[in-house]
């Protein structure tokens, strides 16, 4: 049944500031931006918080700008704004794929990328990508600013390394030199959660990330060194269907995800044949 | 708060996380919007805020306010695209269709049917008639 609304409570800050220092005041706040996922827990009645904030407004966070060390994304940018940007198109094609396959056009135009980091889920279209541009998540509270690189963010399911206090405020992509590579394998092209999502980049150290496939997105490290060592694909499929260990659930089974993410490999290491 | 609802100006005193979609349905009386899934997958209730497609079952009213929602009532009744969804057969329950033809509103008029799958990829027609949908699309 959905939540009670008169038992809710909103907080609306006009600035990131006054967000922080709401926060800070009450850090039992729950964060909303989109509400895409947040909402969905709502109409189903499995809300876990009470008191919301606001972030919608923010507009100083919705912003794609590339400075000496980075593309920075600001956390409230939507998959809209990322689809839409040269930018992202030129330096970060594999996010603009991406977003283009999360949900349709309702959901690009209010999901965010922060919420999808935030939201912490293992299939989280985004994450695999962020993951292999070993992306920053660039965190702010009252005492500052602090950069959690994204291979450090998930501590465990739905778990992350933020405290207390914090907001996410920018994606932070590096330079990535390579090329790139996406591809979501769910039981439609849109408006399906992944049954496995891969992102890789060809360079002299290839590197890949998969979700949906355990607690939280994962680099591939043994498979990636094999690859790097010459090892030829056939030998790295066989280290992917070792290194991985998917489970069984409502939307696949744990042999299906390994086929498929060996298959994923396959795919990725011809399409990117320099 | 302010809100701007088929071009008139509302003000309305509701709770600010009361969803978009119930606001329109209960406080306004616009029934036309359809509620589905309540999980972002079926698209029956898509208006338009400030020209773009969202899903007013996920947006908390307080993230509209000052801004300018469209939804099927105000296109009054002889819209292109209401008159083509009758011709062609479009509608068959007819719980999709106002879901359907908000997200119709953002395509260009020389958009082609992979234009229109993707501008409707975020729609779902439990009745299966894309086919008939399309065509009314194509046709308006």
């Amino acid at each position: 049944m959905r939540t009670a609304v008169s038992r809710l409570t909103l907080l609306e800050p006009s600035s990131l500031g006054e967000a922080l220092r709401m926060l800070d005041a009450d850090p039992s706040l729950q964060a909303m931006a989109g509400c895409t996922d947040l909402y969905v827990d709502f109409n189903f009645g499995v809300l876990q918080r009470r008191r919301f904030l606001n972030l919608w407004g923010l507009e100083e966070l919705r912003y794609v700008r590339r400075d000496d060390s980075a593309l920075r994304i600001g956390a409230l940018t939507t998959y809209t704004d990322l689809i839409e940007s040269p930018e992202v198109h030129r330096h970060a094609p594999i996010l603009a794929a991406a977003s283009r396959e999360v949900g349709g056009a309702q959901i690009q135009n209010r999901g965010t990328l922060g919420g999808n980091v935030a939201n912490a889920s293992p299939a989280g279209d985004t994450l695999p990508v962020l993951a292999v541009l070993e992306a920053g998540v660039v965190v702010e509270s009252l005492s500052g600013r602090r950069r959690v690189p994204l291979a450090e963010f998930y501590t465990g399911y739905r778990q992350t390394a933020m405290r207390p206090g914090e907001l996410i405020v920018e994606l932070e992509l590096p330079p990535a030199e390579g090329a790139q590579w996406f591809r979501k394998v769910g039981t439609r092209a849109a408006q399906a959660i992944s049954k496995v999502v891969m992102a890789g980049l060809r360079a002299p150290q290839p590197r890949l990330a998969l979700g949906s496939v355990a607690p939280t997105v994962i680099r591939l490290p043994n498979t990636e060194a094999c690859l790097a060592g010459g090892g030829g694909i056939e030998q790295a499929r066989r280290v992917l269907e070792q290194e991985i260990r998917p489970i069984d659930d409502l939307r696949s089974t744990a042999a299906y995800r390994t086929k498929v993410a060996s298959n994923l490999l396959a795919r990725f290491w011809s399409d990117t044949q320099p | 708060m302010r809100v701007g609802v088929n071009g008139r100006e509302h003000r309305i005193e509701v709770h600010p996380l009361k969803r978009l979609l119930d606001v329109l349905r209960e406080d306004l009386k616009l029934t036309g919007t359809k509620e589905g899934c309540g999980e972002g997958e079926c698209g029956a209730c898509t208006v338009l805020v400030n020209g773009e497609p969202v899903c007013s079952c996920l947006i908390p009213v307080a993230q509209v306010r000052d801004c300018e929602v469209l939804t099927i009532e105000g296109l009054g009744d002889r819209h292109p695209l209401q008159q083509a969804f009758v011709q062609e057969g479009g509608a068959q329950c007819g719980i999709c269709t106002p879901g359907m033809i908000m997200a119709a509103l953002s395509l260009e008029p020389e958009a082609g049917e992979r234009e229109i799958r993707e501008a409707l990829a975020g729609n779902l027609c439990r009745c299966t008639g894309y086919t008939a949908i399309i065509r009314a699309i194509r046709s308006a």
